[in-house]
């Protein structure tokens, strides 16, 4: 089976974006390195980027896990809901 | 955090709903839908709320469901639901880096209803199951999330979702393994992350066909395959593989206070498991039809929260009622016990018209005795056991170097077993470390 970026995999996933909402907070003036690194690492999805120093979040593609909240422990991840009813992935194998 | 995870609903007019329910039920998982459909056979008024379009629309597992509790519900579901494949072989492996060393085992008793277990994808699973429950006559609203919960005198009696409120005599939170519900009413912890694991997952798209020659498999017949040792990276965790009808469910399990540990981030360790000359055939040609993630809580029985309180109950994942023993993953069993026993709790509490902590508690007695807190009970051990780290680093390279030598026949002196096997395994750690892990494991799995 090739290889696939996870770019790719997530355009085969089925999402409904609220583009203008986002449902997860970061926190954009933490800057341990370390810390950052464990979530940059620990999201399935590869939504954090640690860019010049900063932490960079997007919401969109999220899979809903919750692994970034657990991972930062309330450091780097400020507030984590789930999006609004209806909106985000929706999975049709599961 | 915990106040902004209360902090959810919208600002505004708030419009309390006229209808009153014997009964919420917060998320249409298996826990879920099982305490609905219970509920409504009973002739209770439920009311599901679901944050998915549909019922499963938001749903990941492994996913070999075990048949027995559904069974008890719904007897020879599995002629009419959207199983997968009936599993009659479990394989499991210990991969090193460039080598496995594979058990499989197959039983006749595999096949009989009380004992099968099954492939099966959630989100047409939970679908069907749902309209099982609306059938009884459960009213589902989808595409709702229950945004807070609403406590009056110390007792929940209600949910809030965006600017309406919804009262019921007891609410049952199903909600999965985040629950920030449940959090929010100090029944369950923020998850600990030693013990709790990223599911991520993928399904493979395959031919029918090419399934059944792959592995070994009559038509509707299918393999449950756990791997650990190589995919985990010397972290805690695995793969497992399941078989459907036209596709592989495969999954890398990883306990999240490893991660960082590894240079490699979750995806990557995920591609260079795939990429694992054991893995690579299996998934050879396949195309991928869908990436997700879930979270997995591994701390078993002892990570248990508290189960009801003032007009509430935790069911399946809410309630961390999953166990991961290495050889099996299980929740979605306990999901569906769990949500039955809340629900006979609930019917309970219903004909004495009093729902505080005191009637509510019956429900941890029959958790207490069924093979739910039964069974995390008995392996309430398997967590400690995990944390021996050779299971996962040096017992794979172990095997393979005592196979290595078994099955290498290349005009070489030939050796005994015991002089190559006795050098390798104290390289492992040694005689007493697998002395050590061997009663562990013998009290916990
Ligand atoms: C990678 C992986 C492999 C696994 N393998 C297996 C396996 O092989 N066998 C097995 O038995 N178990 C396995 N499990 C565990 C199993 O998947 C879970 O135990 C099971 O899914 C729990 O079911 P549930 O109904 O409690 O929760 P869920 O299935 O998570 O359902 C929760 C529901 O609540 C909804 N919801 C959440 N919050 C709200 C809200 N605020 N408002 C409205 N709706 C809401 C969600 O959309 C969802 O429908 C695995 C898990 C993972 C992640
Ligand atoms: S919830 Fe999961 S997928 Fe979404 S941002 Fe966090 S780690 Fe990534």
């Amino acid at each position: 089976m090739k290889k696939m970026s996870v770019d790719d995999k997530l355009g085969l996933n089925k999402f409904y974006p609220d583009e203008h909402n986002p449902h997860i907070e970061i926190d954009p003036d933490f800057t341990d390195e370390k810390e950052i690194m464990r979530v940059v690492k620990a999201c399935p999805a590869e939504l954090y980027k640690y860019e010049n120093g900063k932490v960079i979040f997007n919401h969109e593609g999220c899979l809903e896990c919750g692994t970034c909240r657990v991972v930062s422990g309330g450091k780097v991840v400020r507030v984590w809901h789930y999006p609004v009813g209806s909106m985000g992935i929706e999975y049709r194998q599961g | 955090m915990q106040d902004e995870l209360q902090d959810i609903g919208k600002k505004g007019e708030v419009i309390v709903s006229d209808d009153r329910f014997d009964a919420i039920i917060v998320g249409a998982g298996l826990a879920g839908s099982t305490a609905a459909l219970t509920l409504a056979k009973a002739g209770m008024e439920v009311l599901v709320i679901e944050r998915g379009n549909w019922a499963g629309a938001k749903n990941v597992s492994g996913g070999r469901l075990y048949g027995h509790a559904l069974e008890k519900i719904l007897p020879g579901f599995a002629e009419e639901a959207p199983i997968e494949r009936k599993i009659t072989k479990e394989r499991i492996s210990l991969l090193s880096e460039t080598a496995g060393t594979t058990i499989e085992y197959a039983d006749e008793s595999f096949r009989k209803p009380e004992t099968a277990s099954y492939s099966v994808l959630r989100s047409k699973f939970d679908k069907w199951l749902a309209e099982k429950a609306e059938a009884e006559g459960a009213m589902f609203v989808t595409g709702i999330h229950a945004d807070e919960m609403i406590v009056k005198d110390g007792k929940v009696c209600g949910v809030k979702c965006g600017e309406e409120e919804m009262e019921a005599d007891v609410v049952i939170l199903a909600d999965g393994v985040n629950s920030p519900l449940a959090q929010s009413l100090g029944m369950k912890k923020e998850l600990a992350q030693a013990e709790t694991a990223v599911g991520v997952k993928e399904v493979i798209g395959l031919e029918e066909k090419v399934i059944r020659d792959r592995f070994g498999l009559t038509e509707n017949e299918g393999c449950a395959w756990m791997m650990a040792g190589y995919p985990s990276d010397g972290g805690i965790g695995g793969m497992c593989l399941y078989t459907n009808k036209e596709s592989l469910s495969l999954a890398l399990v990883l306990t999240t206070s490893y991660i960082g540990q590894s240079e490699l981030s979750v995806p990557q360790l995920f591609e260079r498991a795939k990429a694992h000359p054991v893995v690579a055939p299996l998934i050879e040609g396949g195309k991928l039809l869908e990436y997700s993630a879930h979270l997995v809580t591994e701390g078993g029985y002892n990570m248990i929260p508290t189960l009801y309180k003032d007009g509430v109950l935790l069911a399946g994942d809410a309630a961390n009622m999953v166990i991961n023993i290495a050889y099996t993953v299980r929740g979605m069993d306990f999901a569906i016990e769990s949500g039955r026993l809340a629900a006979e709790t609930v019917i309970k509490a219903k004909e004495k018209g009093d729902f505080s902590a005191s009637t509510l508690s019956a429900y941890k007695q029959m958790l207490d005795n069924s093979f739910v807190l039964r069974d995390m009970q008995f392996h309430a051990k398997a967590p400690k056991l995990m944390e021996h780290k050779e299971i996962f680093t040096k017992y794979p390279q172990m095997a393979q170097e005592i196979f290595s030598e078994m099955y290498t026949i290349d005009g070489n002196p030939r050796r005994h077993l015991l002089k190559f096997a006795k050098p390798a395994l104290k390289k492992a750690g040694g005689i007493f470390k697998l002395a050590r892990i061997g009663l562990d494991a013998n009290k916990a799995i």
